[in-house]
């Protein structure tokens, strides 16, 4: 069996007082599908943010692709994140100067791909997430709906091994939501990566293998569903 | 139970034979037990002896007689009428979820237990109606849709349920007239 694409061993965090996470230990294995759910400030985007490495764990360890996020200086774990993961945001929190479509590049250009071959890539996908836009586009020109396509075509584009989404398809109708996610799910797990979702909403959780509940910063249960 | 409605409703394409009936019924609503033949033919026989429908035609390929039923103009009315009124705003029969969880709330019995396993259960559901098999029909793609409403809703119930639980942690008490 493959090691799994990411693993939280007892990890906490707090917010000043507040105790945002408590000894959150999951794993999610490569073509895994994981619902992370729970109300509102349950922890959920935090259990996110320090999967992504955006937070560092104040206790615990988290490992992605076999690198512990923690134990590594910030120029390593930046590295962990522009080559083995995709993150979807819910608000798609795009670079507001770059024109959409070097936003989407963005992963491959970083990591030294000829411009013209990152922008066709992000062509693709754009393409792919149904999102039509002019080479000059700024972020500032799309609605809440389109800047959330455009992220997750941005997420998805360098093939990460780790795909995580805080509510990705919260700006989008029903039927957008849904062709995203399944365009997220299918070309994920068809390449053998792990997918980590956050999500308070069922309709989405019940697309995972399996459904990791938390409720105030303590994950409650974890039940199987595939 | 709109039964009779329904048949006329299935009618309403073509004139078509009981089997026929029950077929186009089960791709209805794939999510619904099978129409058994005896209804089918028991409600053919009412709908013919109302005026709703009448044979047209009575069919032997070689194989087992059978007889073709048409809708009649009232037949035709009796439809329209019916899908001019809305259906009632009542539930769908999940009220086992409401009694277990209400009584596990009570009891204070396996509280959390009782919310993993339901949850479970409605998300694997919602998950397998959510496969919808490839050619399936628009008409099968909705029922689908309407059956993880109401999956969603119950779950949606149930946080609230247990939220409250959560901010009167001790079980109400009973009271005695």
């Amino acid at each position: 069996m493959n090691p799994p694409t990411l693993t939280l061993s007892a990890v906490s965090h707090t917010y000043g007082r507040t105790q945002a996470l408590r000894d959150a230990t999951l794993s999610v294995a490569p073509g895994e599908v994981v619902a992370v759910t729970g109300p509102s400030g349950c922890g959920k985007s935090t259990l996110l943010l320090l999967a992504a490495g955006v937070l560092r764990a104040q206790s615990g360890r988290v490992t992605v692709a076999g690198t512990e996020l923690s134990g590594v200086d910030d120029t390593a774990r930046a590295l962990v994140r522009r080559r083995s993961i995709g993150l979807v945001l819910q608000f798609g929190q795009l670079v507001p100067d770059l024109p959409v479509r070097d936003n989407v590049a963005l992963p491959l250009l970083l990591e030294g791909h000829p411009a013209a071959d990152a922008r066709a890539a992000a062509d693709g996908w754009l393409d792919r997430v149904g999102l039509a836009v002019g080479p000059d586009t700024l972020p500032s020109e799309l609605s809440g709906g389109q800047a959330q396509l455009a992220a997750a075509a941005r997420a998805l584009v360098h093939g990460p091994a780790l795909l995580l989404a805080d509510e990705p398809t919260a700006s989008l109708d029903t039927r957008s939501g849904r062709a995203l996610l399944d365009l997220m799910l299918a070309t994920t797990v068809a390449a053998g990566g792990a997918v980590l979702l956050v999500t308070h909403d069922n309709t989405v959780a019940a697309r995972a293998d399996r459904e990791v509940r938390l409720r105030d910063g303590v994950i409650e249960h974890e039940v199987a569903l595939s | 139970m709109s039964l009779t409605e329904l048949h006329l409703a299935l009618l309403a394409g073509a004139p078509r034979h009981g089997y026929d009936i029950k077929q186009e019924h089960d791709a209805w609503f794939p999510d619904s037990r099978p129409l058994p033949f005896g209804q089918v033919y028991a409600t053919l026989a009412r709908l013919q002896r109302d005026g709703l429908a009448e044979v047209v035609e009575t069919r032997v390929d070689g194989g087992p007689e059978r007889t073709v039923y048409a809708l009649t103009d009232a037949g035709d009315e009796r439809l329209r009428a019916w899908l001019t009124e809305p259906a009632p705003p009542t539930g769908t029969g999940a009220e086992e979820i409401v009694r277990k969880t209400i009584a596990a709330l009570h009891t204070g019995i396996d509280v959390q237990g009782h919310v993993a396993r339901q949850r479970a259960v409605h998300l694997r559901r919602m998950r397998e109606l959510g496969q919808v098999p490839p050619g399936a029909s628009p008409a099968e793609r909705l029922v689908r849709e309407h059956l993880i409403a109401h999956l969603d809703a119950d779950l949606r119930w149930l946080d609230l349920a247990t939220d409250l639980l959560r901010s009167s942690p001790t079980p109400p008490e009973r009271t005695h007239s």
